[in-house]
């Protein structure tokens, strides 16, 4: 049992990453940054420009660039559980950089469940885990009131499959920069 | 008096009955009913072939549709009885049944039509009821429901519950919506629609609003609706999510789940959305309150203890009761109208299904087979809770009786349905 859930988890996290580049248009064209030299030094290099606010962002856009960390968004989770597994660490350590980095940013974290059980549980079971994220965000010193923690439940599914692969893509929370 | 009879295929109730195809209207079919059922006969009113819309078919259609009844065909006895006087009850017998509805529909120069009808027992040979309804034709098919109301609180003691409605949501492609149809699912309304999903539909007591939870502005967000107007109000648009509305009994009230303060925690606050006042502070999961029918306490959901589990606050005295112990996720509680005990959605294995729990006895029972039985509503008489059943994705809706014995199925054409919520008696 153990066993297909790691699977599953990792089948998610890949598919995690491997959706990702789909979900925001990039727009880097001025980039010619080597990607493993931005994703290292996060996202202090991109200066005061944030993402979305506004709509002035010139040059590279770490948050939308394939190749940085920043654009990995999804954290998932186990069923019935809400704790950040040590393989994200490095994505909400990087998130957390950069809103400290960028005080001007905004984001919020949007908890998902999978669509077993109430509908009504599931939006707090989502916003305990979008809860969590946060929680390791300001610790990591992003301040509490730039952070907004909100519940999509079970409604807004990533799969709309009915199988444990498809509820391991269901149960996460994704970063959502404000203007995205 | 009763005899017992048995469903044993799927009975299409509305096959009968000639105006049920309204599109997405949602369609009844009892898939289960055992135990008794009364033989009943209803006798078509004289005069009704003249209007498109008649009485005795909708009142036959909804007492067979309760399971409750069994009907007798009429259509041997001649002449046929139009008053209770004309019941002839040996006759009556002698065909199986125990009680007669009579009646007529006479048309009167402003162009109202009296309604007449009389409820005959043939096994007391007394008449247990005689009205008269002077009516427009837009009326006739509430006038039936009030009709079949009388007959069925006559025959089992309950107050009948046809002239009620109910709500749910359907979700077609990205498209969601709030409907809000007769207790027989005709005459479907659209009270919202959205391209966000649509949630926890709540009627105010005296059903002239309903609450429910709003995605549209990428977070849940609690609207009251007013049904009539049309008009809303964002009641609950709190930082965080704010979610899981339930009207107090004097409707005056919504206790509501905030998380504005952190964690999903119970608020309650006046209905235009003024004064929230947190309930209680606990570091874990509190959501699902629903008051009990006397307003003195809430019953929600809580995983404090490890897992979901359905707890008890007394609002004067701030007690939290634990009230289930049984498995590891037991959610969504629904108390009965008497008070007495309260429906609720748990998991066996990884079926969730709909149970019932009585507060004195602490007595568990499974009312429904899952595998994905959710959102339950309790029919204001307490006797049937509609629940939406989930199967691959898509939903439909189911009601039990509470005995567990009677088994609908309410079926829409080619949309997912969810969310069901029985309004109350009160029908403005």
């Amino acid at each position: 049992m153990k066993k297909i859930v790691f699977a599953a988890l990792v089948a998610a996290f890949l598919v995690g990453c491997a959706s990702t580049p789909t979900e925001a248009p990039v727009e880097d064209k001025s980039s010619s940054a080597d990607p493993a030299a931005t994703a290292s030094t996060g996202a202090s290099t991109s200066g005061t420009t944030t993402a979305g606010i506004g709509g002035t962002a010139t040059g590279a856009n770490p948050l939308k660039d394939p190749n940085n960390i920043l654009s990995k968004r999804s954290i998932y989770f186990e069923f019935d559980s809400f704790a950040v597994s040590d393989q994200y660490k490095p994505v909400i350590e990087a998130h957390a950089k950069y809103l400290a980095a960028n005080r001007n940013a905004r984001v919020a974290l949007q908890g998902h469940a999978d669509e077993r059980g109430s509908r009504e549980y599931n939006i707090a079971l989502g916003q305990k885990r979008a809860d969590a994220v946060k929680r390791m965000m300001t610790l990591l010193g992003v301040q509490e009131t730039i952070v907004e923690t909100v519940s999509f439940g079970e409604e807004k599914p990533k799969n709309l499959g009915h199988d444990e692969a498809s509820w391991a893509e269901n149960r996460r929370v994704d970063i959502v920069y404000a203007g995205e | 008096m009763h005899r017992s009879f048995r469903l044993v295929a799927v009975l299409l109730a509305f096959l009968a009955f000639p105006f049920a195809a309204a599109r997405a209207q949602l369609t009844i079919e009892i898939v289960g009913g055992a135990g008794t059922a009364i033989p009943i006969a209803i006798v078509p009113f004289a005069g009704e072939s003249a209007f498109p819309l008649g009485i005795s078919g909708v009142v036959a259609a909804d007492l067979n549709r309760s399971a409750m009844f069994k009907m007798v065909s009429p259509d041997a006895v001649v002449p046929r009885p139009v008053k209770a006087d004309d019941v002839q009850p040996d006759a009556w017998r002698a065909r199986g049944a125990d009680a007669v509805v009579v009646g007529s529909m006479q048309p009167l120069p402003d162009g109202r039509v009296e309604v007449r009808f009389a409820l005959v027992d043939v096994v007391k040979k007394t008449t247990l009821a005689a009205v008269t309804y002077t009516v427009a034709p837009p009326q006739f098919r509430a006038t039936a429901h009030k009709i079949a109301d009388v007959i069925y609180e006559k025959l089992t003691g309950d107050p009948g519950v046809f002239s009620t409605r109910i709500a749910y949501i359907t979700k077609s492609g990205p498209r969601y919506q709030l409907l809000v149809a007769d207790a027989d699912g005709s005459d479907p309304q659209t009270i919202v629609t959205s391209n966000e999903p649509l949630l926890s539909p709540r009627w105010a007591p005296d059903g002239t609003r309903i609450a429910y939870v709003s995605f549209e502005a990428k977070k849940p967000v609690v609207y009251v609706q007013n049904l009539a107007t049309g008009g809303r109000q964002a009641v609950a648009n709190f930082r965080g999510s704010n979610s899981s509305p339930a009207w107090s009994p004097d409707g005056r009230r919504l206790a509501v789940t905030l998380t504005k303060d952190g964690g999903s925690q119970l608020y309650i606050m006046n209905a235009d959305g003024s004064n929230a006042q947190r309930v209680m502070t606990s570091g874990a999961i509190d959501t699902e309150a629903h008051f009990m029918p006397d307003g003195q306490s809430i019953l929600f959901t809580s995983d404090r203890g490890g897992s979901p589990q359905v707890y008890r606050l007394n609002l004067g005295s701030g007690a939290v009761e634990r009230l289930t112990f049984d498995g590891t996720y037991n959610v969504s509680p629904r108390p009965f109208p008497d008070g007495k005990g309260f429906a609720f959605v748990r998991r066996d294995g990884g079926r969730f299904q709909i149970a019932s729990q009585d507060f004195a006895s602490r007595q568990v029972q499974v009312l429904t087979n899952g595998p994905g039985d959710e959102s339950p509503s309790i029919a204001p008489n307490g006797k049937l809770i509609l629940y939406a059943n989930e199967v691959g994705g898509r939903g439909i809706l189911a009601a039990v009786s509470s005995d567990g014995r009677i088994k609908q199925r309410l079926v829409a054409p080619a949309s997912d349905v969810r969310e069901p919520a029985w309004g109350p008696y009160a029908r403005p």
